[in-house]
């Protein structure tokens, strides 16, 4: 499969530059240890947040930010697509035979940041151990499902972020408060949030369904295994977002170059 | 000093250009603002007792965080001086007959100073008519103000000195990415910018305390709304004082070193 090589030519390219390899996967990692702690500081002091632990924060926060990552990772493609149409590489892409959404994702990859991964099954871990309850074969599968829905959902994120170049040329900064902002966001769940804010995350760009709505499934605070089954509805986000891609594919003028 | 002044302006000039940027980032930094309040808004209301950090403080606080991003943040560096020490260009710097320690940190005050004034009065004057419960206050009084436009212009000083040890690093590393991507997000965090520092517990305040970080944002920030004032206030004034003092005599001789020994990379 293409896609494979694509993989194994970054990873060969990444490791000619060792040291920086090390710094930045160490300052990844400095990134979520700090934000994590931030978190847990902010518990020290208040002792809860409504009606929520820090054991079920942290549940949230660990796969969101495992979402993340996996996101930051293979998507990462779409975060830096607006150079390529300034400077005209989205030509090359077209001239190729393959598929356009296939050759993005190919065209980078950030493996450094897949160290927040395994800080997110650190922080999982303080989560289990915090929230002390027996778990059922269906809650974890549910947390599986919530992580691969959060990855398809900030992919189909970064995606809409990319396809707005097709017409402004320039990327927004405001596909910012989406993409970075939406991480932060839902790394709490969004019922501390204002009412609209929570709809929109539900409704508009479903973080729901792979925050609060399931969540309340796997911390036993719901027994309806309809809960269980939201993040598969974050899937199905991901349709709209190709749609729009290709609309913004047939309607790309070239900047030229 | 007038070639200093001259880099200044010139830097000043160029960095107004961006102005639609500057627009999209207002945008950005407002949601933001929003979203950090609103999740201390659900800790204050589930604490029960008084937070050590009044709620309109802690907007004051908030509103100023993002009012002043682009003249505190430590990760943001002046990617053409940076890619200059990896690439070869530093060499026309140095060719330069003039103390290249002070031309940059002009270089440096100019572009922080243009992105920073572009945006921090809408940021400001907007947060000043928000809703009651997000609504940036004034100072309590005119003594709280003058002290806060001190230690703020102290502050960037701070920034600067603090900046140019990660240039320094660079001429010894020759990448930037993972030293400033360490510094910048360490430095978040020990200045207050992920969580105010009075609302961390004792024993983390007093880790905080000892690093010159907590003097770039989290003093400047709380003498505006009188969180911290009197003899307190004038005190640590001082200690930022001498902070900015070591870190600028360190930087001159490290750099000196540095570039007795620089290899030029590139050509």
């Amino acid at each position: 499969m293409i896609y494979f090589k694509y993989l194994r030519m970054v990873i060969r390219t990444m490791l000619q530059y060792r040291l920086n390899l090390l710094l930045t996967t160490i300052g990844q990692f400095a990134n979520v240890f700090f934000s994590f702690a931030g978190i847990y500081l902010l518990f020290e002091r208040f002792g809860r947040l409504d009606d929520w632990t820090f054991g079920e924060v942290a549940l949230c926060y660990g796969i969101v930010i495992a979402a993340w990552s996996l996101t930051e990772c293979f998507a990462r493609g779409f975060d830096v697509f607006q150079g390529s149409i300034r400077q005209g590489t989205f030509d090359r892409v077209l001239l190729r035979p393959r598929n356009t959404v296939l050759q993005i994702l190919g065209s980078n990859f950030e493996f450094p940041r897949l160290i927040k991964l395994v800080w997110a099954f650190a922080v999982l871990g303080i989560a289990v151990n915090n929230l002390n309850q027996v778990w059922s074969v269906l809650q974890v599968v549910t947390v599986c499902l919530m992580i691969a829905s959060g990855f398809l959902i900030f992919s189909g994120v970064f995606i809409l972020g990319a396809t707005v170049c097709f017409w402004t040329v320039e990327g927004l900064e405001v596909v910012n408060i989406f993409t970075d902002g939406g991480k932060e966001l839902a790394a709490y769940p969004l019922t501390i949030y204002s009412k609209s804010i929570r709809r929109f995350f539900t409704f508009i760009i479903p973080f729901g369904c792979f925050n609060y709505l399931p969540l309340m499934y796997v911390i036993g605070r719901v027994d309806d295994a309809l809960y269980a089954l939201t993040p598969l509805l974050g899937f199905v986000f991901l349709l709209p977002c190709l749609l729009l891609w290709r609309v913004g594919v047939r309607h790309y003028v070239s900047t030229g170059n | 000093m007038i070639t200093y002044t001259s880099i200044f302006r010139m830097r000043f000039i160029a960095g107004l250009q961006y102005r639609a940027a500057a627009w999209a980032g207002i945008a950005t930094q407002f949601a933001f603002g929003f979203m950090h309040l609103m999740i201390f808004q659900a800790f204050y209301r589930s604490s029960g007792t008084a937070p050590p950090m009044e709620w309109p403080q802690l907007v004051a606080y908030e509103w100023l965080q993002q009012a002043f991003l682009a003249l505190i943040m430590l990760w943001w560096q002046d990617g053409d001086l940076l890619s200059g020490i990896t690439d070869g260009n530093a060499a026309y710097e140095l060719c330069r007959p003039y103390d290249l320690y002070t031309f940059w940190c002009m270089r440096l005050a100019a572009v922080r100073l243009s992105s920073a004034a572009l945006k921090f009065s809408p940021v400001l004057i907007v947060s000043l008519f928000l809703p009651r419960a997000y609504r940036m206050t004034l100072p309590p009084n005119f003594a709280a103000f003058g002290l806060f436009l001190i230690a703020m212009t102290l502050s960037l000083t701070l920034v600067i000195a603090l900046s140019m040890l990660v240039y320094i690093l660079t001429f010894v590393t020759l990448s930037s990415m993972g030293s400033r991507l360490l510094v910048g997000v360490s430095a978040d965090f020990m200045m207050g910018a992920i969580i105010p520092i009075p609302l961390m517990p004792v024993w983390a305040q007093r880790i905080v305390y000892c690093f010159p970080f907590r003097y770039v944002q989290d003093l400047p920030f709380r003498l505006y709304s009188g969180h911290i004032s009197g003899a307190d206030a004038l005190a640590q004034i001082g200690v930022q004082i001498a902070w900015v003092a070591a870190l600028i005599l360190f930087g001159r001789w490290a750099f000196g070193r540095v570039m007795r020994r620089v290899v030029i990379q590139g050509g």
